[in-house]
C-alpha cells in the first residue's frame, strides 16, 4: 500500500487518458468514443482521489504518501505528498473534472476530442500544484497550467476570446516570474527548494518581506485580489462553459492555497508584517467587488465579481492565522468551487439555449423551467452563505477568525454578506421571476439527463456539507492547528 | 605527428570538402549526389570525434589549437545541427532551384571553420576560422542570385561582417601591443596589471563577437539578412555561427581576461539586458516569420549572454545549456517552416499560419509546443533553459538582470502567444501539401521530442555540461 505511489498516478492519470485520447482516431463528427474515455478517465481518477481519502490519516499533520525522486541531479527533486490542507483540494480537482467532461457534450462544437485533452491535461497540472511539495515543481504545474487554459479560452471561447485569452496569460505570467526568482533566491540562501525542508530550517528574517512580496505577486493575480483582478471577469465572460467551471473552481484555489502553503508557511514574519495590507485589499475586494457585481448585465460577469468578493473572505480568512480563519479559508474555497462551479453550469445551460447571458433577456423562467429554478435557487442561496449550505461554514469561520483579530475588519467584512445576498438575490428575481418578456424564452425546453446529473450532484454536495461539514473539517483539522503551532513557534523563535 | 590524432575529425572534413569539390567539378549533374556526400561526411566527421574519448584534454601547434571537453561538446553541436539542417532543407533547395554543387560544399567549409574557431587558442587562428566561416555564409546568403533580396542580403552581410571583422583584428593588434603574443595563455600570463589600451581591445573584440551573435546594439544586420537568405541558410545563421561565436566568447573572456572581469563585465551585462528587452520588444510588429525569429534570436542571445555574464563556471555550463536547447527549438520552428509549401512555393508570412490547426493538427501542435517552449513556459524545454540561466545570475545576487530578463520574457511571450493565436483561433486558409520527406519529419519529430519530453529526465544535459570547468 505504501509502495503504491498514488498521487503520482493521480497526476499521471488524466495525462495518459489525454495521450490516448490524442492518439485514438476517431470520426471528426462523433466523438462520443473521445467522451467516454476522456469521463472513464477522470472519473477513475475520482475514484482513486476517494480511495485516497479513504487511506488518508486525519489524526496527524505529517505530509503522507510522499514520494521523492531525483529529478535535476543535485538540485531538484520530484517531491510529492499531501496533508490535511491540500487533500481536499486534490479531490475538489478530481470532482470537478468528470463534470466538466459530462457538461462539454452539449455547447463545444468544433473539435471535442481536443478540448477534451485540454481538460485532462489541465486537470493533471491542478493535482500536481496540489501535491508538490518542491517549490520548482510548483511552479512547473503552477505555470504549465496556463498553456491548455490559454487554449481554452482562445479556441472554444466566445467573441472576445482573443483579447481575454491573452490578458490572462500575460496577467499571470507578469505575477509568476517574479515568483520564479524568489524561487531560485531561496535555492542559493538555503540551499534546498524543499518544502517540508524548508519548513523545518526558516528563512532569515531580512529576506522574508522581499521574498514575500515576489510570492504574493503571483498569488494576488492569480487569487484574483484587488487591483489586479480585471483579466477575470473578461476571462470568465469569454470562456466556454467548462474553462469557466474549471478557471473558477480550481484555478483560483491555487492561489488560495499557494498562500497557505507558502506565503504564511515559508515566510511567517513577512506575513504578520504585511497583514493589514492584505486586510486592505481584502475588505476592497469584498466590498467594492460586490458593488460592482450588483451592477452587472452579464450573468457571468457577475459571477465572476462574486467570486473575485468570496476569495477576498478567503484571503481575510487565512491571515487572521487562526484555528476557525484557516479552516473556514480552505472550507470556504472548497465551497465557493463547487458552488461557482455549480453557477457557471447553470449560467451555461440557458446560454445554450438562448445564445445570451444578459440579465435582461431572461426573465420568468420559472414557470418554463421549474427544473430550473429549483437548482438555482440552491446554487444562489449556497453563494450567499445562508446557513444549511456550505457556504454559510466557510463565512462564518472566517468571519470567527476575524473576530478575534480584529473588530473592525471583521465589522466590514461582514457587509459583504449582506451584499452577496443583495446581488445574488436580485439576479435570481430578474432571471426567474417576473414577468415573460422575451418571447423566445416560452419554447425553451427544461434540463436534460446530462444537466440534471451534473446540477443535482453539486446541489445535493452544497447542501450535504451545508448540513454535515464534520467530513472537511475533520480532514484539515489538525493539520491547520499545527501549521498554525508551526507558524507562531517559527515568529516567537526569530523574535527571540 | 601524434598531435594529429586530435584533429581526425577536421582534417576529414578539410579533406572531404576538397574531394567533393573535386568530383562535382567533374561529374555532371551531381549536385544530389554531392549532397548526400557531404551529410555523409558530416555524419563520419560525428563519429571520429566520438572515437576518441572527449574528455581528453590537449593543446597542439604551440598552444594554439585547445581540444578539450568544451571544444568536443560544441562541434558536436555544431556538427549535428550541420547535419540537421542538411537533412530538412533538402527539399526546400531543390524547390526554389538552388540545388548546386558548391551549396552543400560551401556549408561544410562554413562548418569547418566553426570547428577551428571553437578550439582556437589563438587570436590568429581563431581569426582565421571566423574568416573562414563567414566567407562561406556571405555566398551562401546570396546564394539565390536571382532574387534580389537575397543578393542584398549576402552582401549587406558581407559588407557589415567586414567592418566588425576590421574592428575585431583592430582589437587583437591591441592586446598583442599590450601583452606580445596572440596566444590566450601567454597573454594570460603577460598580464600583470590591467591597463585601458587593453580594456580598448578587449572591448573591441567583443564587438566583433557581439556582431556574429547579433547582440543588440550590433544586431543590424540580422532581421535583413534572415529574411533575404533563402529559408535553407535562415536556419544555418539562426544556429550555427552562435554556437562558434559563444564558444570563443567563452573562451576568450574567461581564459585570458577573468582578472579583467570588472571591466567586461558591465559590457556583457548591458549586451545581454539590451538584446533581451530589444529583440522581445522588436519583434511584436514584424510580420515575416523569417525576421520576427531574427529578432526572437537576439533575445535568446541575450539570455545566453547573461549566462556570460556573471563570471562564473555555472553561467558559462547554463550558457551552453541555453545554446543547446535553444538549438533544438529553432530547428523545430523551421522545419515547422519548411511544411508550408504549396504548389512548389514557400510561406513565410505570419498571415500564412492563419487557422493551421483546422487543417494540420499535428504541425500546429508542433508549432505550439515549440513557440511556448521558446516563450520558456514550463513544462518545455525552453523553460529549463531560462531556469538555468537565472539561477546562475541569481547565484550572483546580479537581480536587476535577472528580474529584467524575466520581464523581457513576459514581453516577448506577448509575440509567441500572436503566432499561437494565429494558428489556433483564426480563421483557416488553403491547405498545405503534407508530402514531405523523410528527413524534414523525422528531424521535426525528434527536436519536438525533445522539446516536450526533456522535463522528464532534465539531469542528462546538466550532467554534459558540469563538466565544462573553464575557469
Amino acid at each position: 500500500m505504501i509502495d503504491f505511489p498514488i498521487l503520482s498516478s493521480l497526476i499521471l492519470l488524466p495525462i495518459l487518458g489525454a495521450l490516448f485520447i490524442f492518439f485514438s482516431k476517431s470520426k471528426s463528427n462523433s466523438d462520443t468514443t473521445s467522451k467516454y474515455l476522456a469521463l472513464f478517465v477522470s472519473f477513475g481518477n475520482f475514484i482513486l482521489s476517494l480511495y485516497l481519502w479513504y487511506l488518508f490519516d486525519p489524526t496527524t499533520s505529517d505530509f503522507q504518501f510522499l514520494e521523492e525522486r531525483t529529478w535535476i541531479k543535485g538540485f531538484i527533486n520530484y517531491k510529492v505528498g499531501i496533508d490535511g490542507i491540500s487533500i481536499l483540494f486534490v479531490i475538489l480537482t478530481t470532482f470537478i473534472a468528470p463534470l466538466c467532461v459530462v457538461s462539454v457534450n452539449n455547447n463545444i462544437k468544433n473539435s471535442l476530442k481536443h478540448f477534451l485533452i485540454a481538460i485532462l491535461v489541465m486537470e493533471s497540472l491542478m493535482i500536481g500544484v496540489f501535491c508538490s511539495l518542491d517549490l520548482v515543481v510548483f511552479y512547473l504545474f503552477f505555470e504549465g497550467g496556463l498553456i491548455p487554459m490559454f487554449l481554452i479560452i482562445g479556441i472554444w471561447g466566445g467573441e472576445r476570446r482573443v483579447y481575454s485569452a491573452f490578458k490572462f496569460f500575460l496577467y499571470t505570467l507578469l505575477g509568476s516570474v517574479l515568483m520564479l526568482v524568489a524561487i531560485i533566491s531561496i535555492y542559493w540562501m538555503t540551499g534546498t527548494t524543499d518544502v517540508m525542508y524548508l519548513y523545518s530550517i526558516g528563512i532569515e528574517a531580512k529576506y522574508q518581506n522581499l521574498l514575500w512580496l515576489a510570492f504574493f505577486s503571483s498569488f494576488a493575480v492569480k487569487t484574483p485580489m484587488w487591483p489586479v483582478h480585471t483579466w477575470l471577469p473578461d476571462a470568465h465572460v469569454e470562456a466556454p462553459t467548462a474553462g469557466s467551471v474549471l478557471l473558477a473552481a480550481i484555478l483560483l484555489k491555487m492561489a488560495g492555497y499557494g498562500f497557505i502553503r507558502f506565503s504564511v508557511g515559508l515566510f511567517p514574519i513577512a506575513s504578520e508584517y504585511f497583514v493589514p495590507l492584505i486586510y486592505f485589499l481584502s475588505l476592497l475586494a469584498i466590498i467594492y467587488t460586490s458593488f460592482v457585481a450588483l451592477m452587472q448585465e452579464d450573468m457571468k460577469k457577475l459571477i465572476a465579481y462574486s467570486s473575485v468578493a468570496h476569495m477576498g473572505f478567503v484571503t481575510l480568512g487565512i491571515f487572521t492565522f487562526t484555528q476557525q480563519g484557516i479552516e473556514g479559508s480552505i472550507f470556504q474555497m472548497i465551497s465557493h468551487g463547487l458552488v461557482s462551479a455549480a453557477l457557471f453550469f447553470s449560467v451555461g445551460v440557458i446560454y445554450e439555449r438562448m445564445h445570451t447571458r444578459l440579465i435582461n433577456s431572461y426573465g420568468g423562467l420559472v414557470s418554463i423551467m421549474p427544473k430550473y429554478a429549483i437548482v438555482l435557487m440552491v446554487f444562489t442561496l449556497g453563494a450567499v452563505g445562508l446557513p444549511g449550505t456550505s457556504g454559510f461554514i466557510g463565512e462564518f469561520l472566517i468571519l470567527m477568525g476575524a473576530f478575534k483579530k480584529s473588530f473592525l475588519v471583521a465589522t466590514i467584512a461582514s457587509f459583504g454578506v449582506i451584499l452577496a445576498a443583495a446581488y445574488m438575490l436580485w439576479l435570481y428575481k430578474r432571471v426567474i421571476f417576473g414577468k415573460i418578456i422575451n418571447q423566445e424564452i416560452k419554447i425553451l425546453t427544461d434540463l436534460n439527463k446530462s444537466e440534471v446529473l451534473i446540477l443535482s450532484i453539486l446541489a445535493f454536495v452544497i447542501i450535504l456539507f451545508g448540513f454535515y461539514p464534520e467530513p472537511l473539517l475533520n480532514t484539515t483539522k489538525v493539520s491547520v492547528k499545527d501549521f498554525i503551532e508551526m507558524y507562531y513557534n517559527n515568529i516567537n523563535f526569530t523574535k527571540n | 605527428m601524434t598531435d594529429l590524432n586530435f584533429i581526425y575529425s577536421e582534417l576529414f572534413l578539410a579533406i572531404s570538402i576538397m574531394s567533393l569539390l573535386i568530383i562535382g567539378v567533374f561529374k555532371k549533374n551531381s549536385s544530389n549526389l554531392i549532397y548526400n556526400l557531404s551529410i555523409i561526411s558530416l555524419l563520419s566527421c560525428l563519429a571520429l570525434i566520438f572515437s576518441f574519448p572527449i574528455n581528453e584534454n590537449a593543446e597542439l601547434f604551440n598552444n594554439s589549437y585547445k581540444i578539450d571537453y568544451l571544444s568536443s561538446f560544441m562541434k558536436i553541436l555544431t556538427i549535428s545541427s550541420g547535419i540537421f539542417v542538411l537533412i530538412s532543407s533538402n527539399k526546400y533547395i531543390q524547390t526554389i532551384n538552388i540545388n548546386k554543387i558548391e551549396y552543400p560544399i560551401l556549408a561544410l567549409s562554413s562548418i569547418l571553420g566553426m570547428m577551428v574557431m571553437i578550439s582556437s587558442n589563438d587570436l590568429i587562428l581563431f581569426y582565421v576560422g571566423l574568416e573562414l566561416q563567414s566567407l562561406a555564409l556571405y555566398v551562401l546568403a546570396s546564394f539565390n542570385r536571382d532574387n534580389l533580396s537575397s543578393s542584398e542580403s549576402g552582401l549587406k552581410y558581407f559588407v557589415l561582417s567586414a567592418l566588425s571583422s576590421g574592428l575585431l583584428l583592430y582589437g587583437c593588434s591591441l592586446i598583442y601591443g599590450f601583452s606580445g603574443s596572440t596566444n590566450f595563455f601567454v597573454i594570460s600570463e603577460n598580464l600583470t596589471q590591467d591597463d585601458y589600451v587593453l580594456t580598448f581591445g578587449i572591448v573591441f573584440i567583443i564587438v566583433g563577437l557581439a556582431f556574429k551573435i547579433s547582440a543588440v546594439p550590433f544586431h543590424m544586420w540580422a532581421p535583413d539578412v534572415y529574411e533575404g537568405s533563402p529559408t535553407s541558410i535562415t536556419i544555418f545563421f539562426a544556429i550555427l555561427p552562435k554556437i562558434a561565436a559563444l564558444t570563443v566568447f567563452i573562451r576568450f573572456l574567461y581564459v585570458p581576461f577573468l582578472n579583467l572581469i570588472d571591466q567586461w563585465q558591465m559590457i556583457m551585462v548591458f549586451l545581454s539586458i539590451a538584446s533581451m528587452l530589444f529583440g522581445a520588444i522588436a519583434a511584436i510588429g514584424q510580420s515575416n516569420l523569417k525576421r520576427l525569429v531574427a529578432y526572437s534570436s537576439i533575445g535568446h542571445m541575450g539570455y545566453a549572454l547573461a549566462g556570460l555574464a556573471t563570471g562564473t563556471n555555472q553561467g558559462i555550463q547554463s550558457s551552453i545549456s541555453y545554446i543547446s536547447i535553444y538549438l533544438f527549438m529553432n530547428l523545430a520552428f523551421f522545419c515547422c517552416l519548411f511544411m508550408l509549401r504549396r504548389d512548389e512555393k514557400y510561406f513565410e508570412n505570419i498571415q500564412d499560419l492563419s487557422g493551421l490547426s483546422k487543417n494540420h493538427p499535428l504541425l500546429s501542435f508542433c508549432f505550439l509546443i515549440v513557440l511556448f517552449s521558446l516563450a520558456g513556459i514550463p513544462p518545455l524545454a525552453g523553460f529549463f533553459a531560462k531556469f538555468y540561466i537565472f539561477s546562475a545570475v541569481i547565484d550572483q545576487s546580479m537581480y536587476f538582470l535577472a528580474i529584467v530578463g524575466l520581464l523581457a520574457t513576459v514581453i516577448a511571450a506577448f509575440y509567441y502567444l500572436r503566432l499561437i493565436k494565429i494558428i489556433y483561433f483564426d480563421k483557416e486558409k488553403e491547405k498545405y501539401e503534407t508530402n514531405h520527406n523523410i528527413g524534414l519529419k523525422l528531424s521535426l519529430l525528434i527536436s519536438s521530442i525533445f522539446i516536450l519530453f526533456y522535463f522528464t529526465y532534465p539531469s542528462w544535459l546538466i550532467e554534459i555540461v558540469e563538466k565544462i570547468n573553464i575557469i
